[in-house]
């Protein structure tokens, strides 16, 4: 028997996908954890070892800067895990009834802020919540709570939770949708099999539907982790590039552009820049390792 | 029927919280949009009233017409979109078809090494990716963004669409074999047209996020005649910020291109949503 001849058009396939994504994906991703560990001296590439995160973690200049954006970043998170996901688990669950009229008309509508870019979701808000056009101050006026306006954004303890708000209120379609996916799968006899028990309503919420979608609020979970942790855009357009005020609205992106590209005054340092991506790269693998085994495997999941 | 599931006290109530949130959901962009039509005084005086007679007035577009360079930015988003989309599909379906049609030597770990970039963000290489572009004299040239952008959708692509192509049945392909077509003509005139919902749906699902982008554009193109529309937006509005106005229509003028996209595919995007694709 002959060795079966060499499968060219196996290669042809995979030649272009694999190429793109090497070249422009995988090799930079790799080459920029290596560019951390060098540093500029006389305009010539040194190498320094591990120098540039034990600047980044311990000195007292980098390091301050560099705790208050992955603090900040960690908060910018919880608030998206503790208002975004509920009330996209609560939408998703309201819109899967079965006799609820106008479903698709309430999730086209609710998902259209998802659509939008930054840029307009940032600008929109800052003009609503400003102080000079007086939307926001109005309408708490309407309803007698004028007492409790302040310029959101400007004011330091504020700003970070404004625009974690505001990213909540932008992405609440995407658990939404992926919520009311899952209950969809539900087979209707399981909720009747319930309801002969008398189960009905929402304990059938708590008991039945809730544990048949923890999967999905698992995959929910990891995707508002690597999207928080990721996060730029919105921040920069609304608060710029110097996360403002006093950069309590700084986060790990932010933080990572302004290094590696510089602003105003100070000049860019691609290597302190790769050294944030580096442990923007690692804080990324410690969560989705933790999902991956600490949380996915252990899920029991149910034949539906 | 069952009485208890289907009470219509609760349905009145569930009516109420939905009715509630689609109007938080959709407020911003009703006034953003109304207010563009209005002039100066209108839309501090009375910001939430429609524009009439009275107040109506076209000044903000007319600046930003004549700013702004916005059919140049929409030009360029529109080439970078659906170029990264083509070649997304394109190399997408053919290495997905390579893992799900064939068996050979390090099948698995190509597709795992594919499923990589599903999770870790291409943002994070961004420093080497910038050093590389500059290298290659890529730089500030819109080829630059669509290379970032289909090597960033590949992953997912490949991954939902190889699911697919294992449904595709094998006495279909076998035929056409026995017929003589190549392996490329069977991959093109019958696998291809059989996942075209499948397409559609990692097409809607990249559409959106490069459309979106701010981050790539800001560093890999920023020049004035590679602007995307979501940078160049950006860039006006940031200089424009007293003219109410201006902002104002700017904001509209780059709502309006994705929400007429929206109404084109959402039933597309949400049909790929539900359909369970991103399992």
């Amino acid at each position: 028997m002959n060795r079966p001849r060499f499968r060219w058009h196996i290669l042809v396939f995979l030649a272009p996908a694999v190429l793109v994504y090497t070249a422009v994906m995988i090799f930079p991703l790799f080459n920029t954890l290596r560019l951390a560990l060098y540093t500029e001296i006389d305009q010539s590439r040194v190498f320094v070892g591990l120098q540039n995160f034990q600047t980044l973690f311990f000195d007292p200049i980098w390091s301050e800067q560099f705790w208050n954006a992955l603090g900040n970043n960690f908060w910018f998170f919880l608030i998206h895990m503790l208002v975004q996901n509920p009330i996209g688990i609560a939408l998703a669950a309201l819109l899967s009834h079965p006799r609820l009229r106008f479903a698709a008309l309430y999730r086209s509508a609710i998902f259209i802020p998802t659509i939008l870019s930054f840029v307009i979701v940032g600008f929109a808000w800052k003009l609503i919540l400003s102080p000079i056009w007086g939307i926001a101050p109005s309408m708490l006026d309407a309803v007698g709570l004028k007492s409790l306006f302040a310029p959101w954004l400007g004011k330091e303890e504020y700003a970070l939770t404004t625009l974690a708000l505001i990213s909540v209120w932008q992405f609440v379609g995407i658990p939404m949708m992926l919520i009311y996916a899952a209950l969809l799968t539900i087979p209707e006899e399981i909720l009747e099999a319930g309801e002969i028990d008398g189960i009905t309503g929402t304990a059938a919420f708590w008991k039945i539907k809730l544990p048949l979608i923890l999967p999905s609020i698992g995959i929910i979970s990891i995707l508002t982790f690597v999207g928080n942790f990721n996060a730029f855009d919105l921040i920069y357009a609304s608060q710029g590039a110097l996360a403002g005020p006093d950069f309590s609205t700084d986060i790990l992106g932010t933080f990572m552009y302004r290094t590696f590209f510089g602003f105003q005054l100070q000049l860019g340092d691609p290597h302190m820049g790769s050294a944030i991506a580096g442990a923007m790269f690692a804080i990324i693998l410690v969560g989705v390792c933790i999902y991956l085994f600490g949380i996915q495997t252990r899920m029991r999941r149910y034949q539906l | 029927m069952n009485k208890a599931r289907h009470n219509p006290l609760n349905m009145v109530a569930m009516h109420g919280a939905l009715i509630l949130y689609t109007l938080i959901a959709l407020f911003p962009v009703f006034v953003i949009l109304i207010n563009s039509f209005k002039s100066r005084r209108a839309i501090f005086r009375e910001p939430l009233a429609l524009p009439n007679a009275d107040s109506f007035s076209m000044i903000g577009y007319e600046t930003v017409m004549k700013q702004g360079d916005f059919f140049l930015y929409f030009q360029n988003s529109m080439i970078v979109t659906v170029a990264s989309l083509s070649f997304i599909l394109l190399f997408g379906a053919m290495a997905a078809y390579a893992l799900s049609e064939y068996q050979f030597k390090g099948n698995l770990i190509m597709g795992l090494y594919l499923a990589l970039g599903i999770m870790i963000p291409i943002r994070i290489g961004t420093v080497a990716i910038l050093e590389m572009m500059v290298a290659t004299g890529l730089v500030n040239s819109l080829w630059a963004l669509i290379l970032v952008y289909t090597a960033q959708g590949l992953p997912l692509a490949v991954f939902i669409l190889s699911e697919f192509m294992r449904q595709v049945s094998d006495d279909l392909k076998n035929a056409g074999r026995i017929d003589g077509l190549s392996e490329y003509t069977i991959f093109f005139r019958l696998v291809l047209p059989l996942v075209r919902p499948a397409m559609a749906t990692v097409a809607v699902f990249n559409m959106i996020p490069i459309w979106n982008d701010l981050w790539f554009p800001l560093i890999l193109a920023p020049a004035e005649e590679t602007k995307t529309l979501t940078l160049g937006s950006q860039v006006f509005i940031g200089q424009f910020v007293t003219d109410w106005n201006a902002v104002l229509s700017a904001l509209s003028m780059a709502i309006l291109p994705v929400l007429v996209l929206y109404v084109i595919f959402s039933r597309q995007l949400i049909r790929g949503i539900t359909s369970g694709a991103v399992k």
